[in-house]
């Protein structure tokens, strides 16, 4: 047991691989396939089961580094010749992202068995890769090797956009393959010029980003530093004005994917400001803030208005998550405790409500093969489980209070709110929410209210027992954050408080962190 | 003038010097024997020249492995040297080699050219490589480059009945006379400039020579003539043309290992003659390399023939090898070197699976001929796959590692202090960088022929050992660099220090 919780953080990366080895080895044919969706669903859902520990034994003394106070850390030497390690460990932060992703890449690949029925093999191999290469980002300590991680996960996704994927798939598929990396490479000129600045400071070739949150770098060059960074990640969330790909990879990737994407891709891009932009650059943050505040806050408003005009359901959804992100970033950004707690508990919001607001979507794809509002009306009438279930997802993407996106936007606009310049920031955020209630809204209203007059829609069968299994861990979770989120928040106190205390030191009272060491 | 001195013993004196040129003096005896023992070999036959180029190959790595750690020491009057930047450069044209005689096997056949000279030819090739890594001297590099040029000019010809072979060879063989010509031209205003053709003390007596003309006319024309010879723009209008006509085994061979060779006297002329007036070229190098990436990238995304677009991208790669000769320093070398190493067998790789579809009265050469290639041949395509995604640098591959090397030379040369070229440097790198975004969209045209499109041509692919062999050799290697690149780091390392 001892070896399993040491090198736990393996177990939970790479167990997706014991899937893919197993799934080319399966024998081919339609009358197999049962089989293999049987695989993936397990090995997800051991993935998923695997990742508990982390929880339970977070606060665990024998499992905490004394020096940087990581949890669960691996370390080895890997290329030594660069000064690359290997290096994996988690925080509050990572916790709840790793954790998120074992839960909907399980709910995901659940979501798809009577989605995908061509080329069955592949799509599951594809997906299980994906999730090692989101959970390696999430986990990575070393900047190299994050950086392998981040460039991993490209080609899986581009594969289930391109080959599952709609009318317009190649095109939205290299169009997402291309921005990502275009921004990729960048972040990877930026993670040179740290590691070569580190050196010529303390003479240790290294990658560790914990070594590099200690540095304190001129101005200009951080400047630079931060740009490229900047565009590696901002593309990735997408913040406004790199969030083109988004909507056509959305609507052109098959509904698992969109989830994937949703919920756990674009945290990625959020996690990178979080984990590296802030605390290694946090006077060039400072710098740009007015900046990064005006791109946020028209992320929101702008993202928000596309939404309401959308006539297709899954673009209405993938603009309000340019929306939302704008939010979680304005949060982020402004840096104050409360804030960027804010902002890192919207991200998990986030990956809650889209993620099911896409399942949402998918589900009714799958009855009839259109995605667009109007061919719709009046469901709620023969899907009353469904139209509960949306209810409550929709109502947890607009901040309903009970549930998980009030918390969330409540505490990024008391954070934002606390600062002393950019306090009045906080009416655009209150503007999105409210355009947020709208879009939300109307699109429910049009979709399950009103006539059931279309005679196609007549026949729909309710949900059943596998599709309701996806949402009933994302709606115990939404009212979970709602109801009690400091069992989320606690994990969270820690690391941002260092973070606040790199970017903003002192101004601003730290949150109170429970010394709690469970023997 | 330095004098001559008396030679007593004439076979002593050769013995004790052959020792650096023990790889070169096996493949040339190898090659030669090739051709007299061709007689006895019936017509039908021919393909056993693979087996003695083998042999060949074999005993010059073993004469290879021999000297591996001793090194034997400048030979010939200061002529030719066996140093570990030598000795890395032969093993990567002794591999390429290797490959390419046991996928050109079958392939020959199916062209219907199966001749032993051929092997012989590779061998003699191969020879004039190693010659121009050992050669510290203008004229053993000249008489290097000429060996290994005129060997290829054949060979891009070898497809006698095919006119566009002839047409390639015809190109190649003129432009690459002029570019020799001028590369020449270059060497004796160096001579006339220095009183030397030892590049060391060429390097010594230019230094104060910062604004003479003729050493700037004389550099500049070297320049230019190494340029050509790797594909670099402005001057690689016979690449396409060239590397479309060529067998596809020679195609292979010389984007990876000519090219190879190339550099390495690039490396040789530009670290040791002309380290100390970075200032007069460093510019126009660097936007050469800048040039050459972006324009070779460009002009692939439009290809529809498969030849042509590995050959522009093998241009655009060209110029991020540049990057560590802009760079200048250690850790430039390093770069280039390890970059050369990871694109040989990428690239190898990627060439040998376009060999393997070409079949019987099929090309296979065009975009279309890879559809669905995946449905049928799933180990095929993810290897293509692979080998795409490597070129492409995406990690953890070894492309990845080799462009993460480029960029880390330029990088550290722009952030250390007091240098002069900061911002060319970080233009250099982000052009680069960019430039890694536009590649993938045309390796990845291919990507979508083989895996998302359906109609499948049903003739069979022409597979034999030989070719399966290098498939799994070059794949190998270039997820092993990719994942565990440490050895190969300290081989390049070895061979950057030896250099400077």
């Amino acid at each position: 047991m001892s070896f399993f919780m040491e090198n736990i953080l393996n177990f939970v990366c790479f167990f997706p691989l014991i899937g893919v080895v197993l799934i080319v080895l399966w024998p081919k044919g339609k009358e197999h396939e049962n089989g293999v969706k049987w695989i993936a669903n397990i090995v997800a859902l051991i993935g998923f089961l695997i990742s508990i520990p982390l929880i339970t034994a977070f606060n665990d003394p024998r499992y905490i580094d004394t020096a940087t106070g990581m949890r669960f850390v691996i370390r080895k030497s890997w290329i030594d010749a660069i000064g690359a390690q290997y290096y994996f460990a988690i925080d509050g932060i990572s916790l709840l992202l790793v954790l998120l992703t074992t839960l909907l890449g399980f709910i995901a690949i659940l979501s798809s068995w009577s989605a995908i029925t061509e080329r069955v093999k592949e799509y599951y191999c594809y997906f299980l890769i994906l999730q090692v290469g989101m959970l390696g980002v999430f986990m990575a300590f070393d900047f190299f090797l994050f950086y392998v991680f981040w460039e991993v996960m490209l080609v899986p996704m581009y594969f289930i956009i391109g080959v599952w994927g709609g009318p317009r798939k190649l095109y939205a598929a290299i169009k997402f393959f291309l921005y990502t990396l275009a921004g990729s490479v960048l972040l990877l000129l930026g993670i040179l010029a740290l590691y070569f600045y580190q050196h010529s400071v303390t003479g240790v070739w290294s990658f560790d980003i914990l070594r590099m949150q200690q540095l304190s770098i001129p101005l200009e060059l951080q400047q630079w530093i931060f740009l490229a960074l900047f565009f590696g990640f901002a593309i990735k969330v997408p913040m406004f004005p790199f969030h083109t790909w988004l909507p056509d990879a959305h609507v052109e990737a098959p509904t698992a994917g969109s989830v994937i994407l949703a919920a756990i891709l674009l945290k990625m891009g959020t996690y990178g400001f979080v984990r590296l932009s802030l605390p290694i650059l946090p006077e060039a943050t400072m710098e740009f803030l007015p900046w990064l505040l005006v791109l946020s806050v028209i992320g929101i408003i702008y993202g928000a208005l596309v939404a309401m005009m959308q006539k297709d359901m899954k673009k209405l959804v993938a603009y309000s998550s340019v929306s939302h992100l704008g939010f979680c970033m304005l949060g982020v950004f402004v840096a104050t405790p409360v804030a960027l707690e804010g902002g890192i508990l919207q991200m998990i919001n986030h990956g809650i409500s889209t993620g099911a607001l896409f399942l949402i979507v998918g589900i009714i794809y799958e009855r009839r093969h259109t995605r667009m509002i109007a061919d719709y009306g009046g469901l709620s009438h023969i899907m009353p489980v469904f139209a509960t279930v949306f209810l409550i997802m929709t109502l947890s993407s607009i901040g309903m209070p009970t549930l998980n996106g009030f918390i969330g936007e409540f505490m990024v606009l008391q954070g934002v709110f606390a600062d002393p310049i950019y306090k009045l920031w906080a009416l655009f955020g209150v503007l999105g929410i409210v355009l947020g209630a709208a879009y939300m809204l109307w699109l429910y209203q049009r979709v399950m209210f009103g006539q059931l007059d279309d005679p196609e829609n007549r026949n729909f069968p309710d949900l059943n027992w596998r599709e309701l299994t996806t949402f009933v861990p994302l709606i115990i979770l939404a009212f979970w954050i709602g109801l009690y989120p400091k069992t989320f928040l606690d994990y969270l106190h820690a690391p941002v408080n260092q973070i606040v205390e790199r970017v903003r030191p002192g101004e601003f009272p730290l949150l109170p962190v429970q010394v709690a060491v469970k023997e | 003038m330095p004098e001559i001195p008396q030679i007593d013993n004439l076979w002593e004196f050769f013995r004790e010097n052959s020792a650096a040129i023990g790889p070169q003096l096996q493949l040339i005896i190898w090659g030669l024997g090739i051709l007299c023992v061709d007689f006895l070999i019936p017509a039908q036959k021919k393909g056993r020249g693979a087996i003695y180029a083998l042999g060949g190959l074999f005993m010059a790595s073993i004469h290879l492995y021999w000297f591996w750690g001793i090194s034997p020491g400048p030979a010939f009057y200061n002529m030719v040297t066996l140093d570990f930047f030598a000795r890395y450069f032969n093993l990567l044209f002794l591999a390429a080699a290797f490959l390419t005689v046991i996928m050109s096997y079958r392939y020959l056949d199916i062209e219907d050219e199966q001749h032993t000279e051929y092997y012989a030819l590779i061998l003699f090739a191969t020879a004039g490589m190693m010659f121009m890594a050992g050669a510290i001297d203008l004229v053993s590099l000249f008489v290097g480059l000429e060996l290994m040029s005129i060997s290829t000019y054949v060979l891009v010809g070898f497809l006698r009945s095919q006119k566009r072979s002839n047409e390639a060879a015809m190109k190649y063989f003129l432009l690459g006379a002029f570019s020799t010509g001028i590369i020449l031209y270059g060497m004796s205003l160096l001579y006339g400039l220095s009183g030397s053709t030892n590049l060391n003390e060429i390097g010594r007596q230019i230094v104060g020579l910062e604004n003479n003309t003729l050493l700037v006319l004389s550099l500049f024309m070297m320049m230019a003539g190494l340029c050509f010879k790797i594909a670099a723009v402005p001057f690689h209008m016979w690449v396409p043309d060239a590397y479309e006509g060529a067998p596809t085994s020679i195609t292979a061979f010389m984007s990876v290992a000519v090219k190879a060779a190339a550099f390495a006297i690039f490396f040789r002329i530009f670290y040791l003659a002309f380290g100390d007036v970075r200032e007069i070229y460093i510019f126009a190098l660097a936007v050469i390399a800048m040039v050459t990436m972006t324009w070779g990238n460009v002009a692939a995304l439009t290809q529809d023939n498969v030849k042509r677009l590995l050959a522009y991208s093998s241009i655009s790669h060209a110029g991020f090898v540049l990057m560590g000769l802009v760079a200048g320093t250690d850790l430039g070398v390093t770069a280039s070197a390890i970059y050369l190493l990871a694109y040989t067998f990428m690239n190898l790789g990627a060439w040998s699976v376009v060999i393997l579809l070409r079949r019987q009265d099929i090309p296979g050469e065009t975009l279309e001929d890879f559809n669905g290639l995946y449905f049928k041949h799933p180990a095929i395509a993810v290897l293509m796959l692979i080998f795409f995604l490597s070129l492409a640098g995406i990690p953890p591959l070894a492309g990845f590692i080799a462009k993460y090397f480029v960029f880390a030379a330029v990088l550290e040369v722009a952030l250390s202090s007091g240098e002069a070229h900061s911002s060319l440097m970080v233009w250099v790198a982000v052009v680069g960088a960019l430039n890694v975004v536009v590649s993938v969209y045309y390796y990845f045209r291919i990507v979508v022929s083989m895996f998302i499109r359906k109609d499948y041509l049903p003739a069979p692919l022409s597979f034999s050992a030989g070719l399966v062999v290098v498939l799994v050799i070059t794949g190998l290697f270039t997820v092993l660099i990719g994942i565990y690149p440490e050895p190969f780091i300290s081989l390049a390392r070895a061979a950057s220090l030896s250099l400077t």
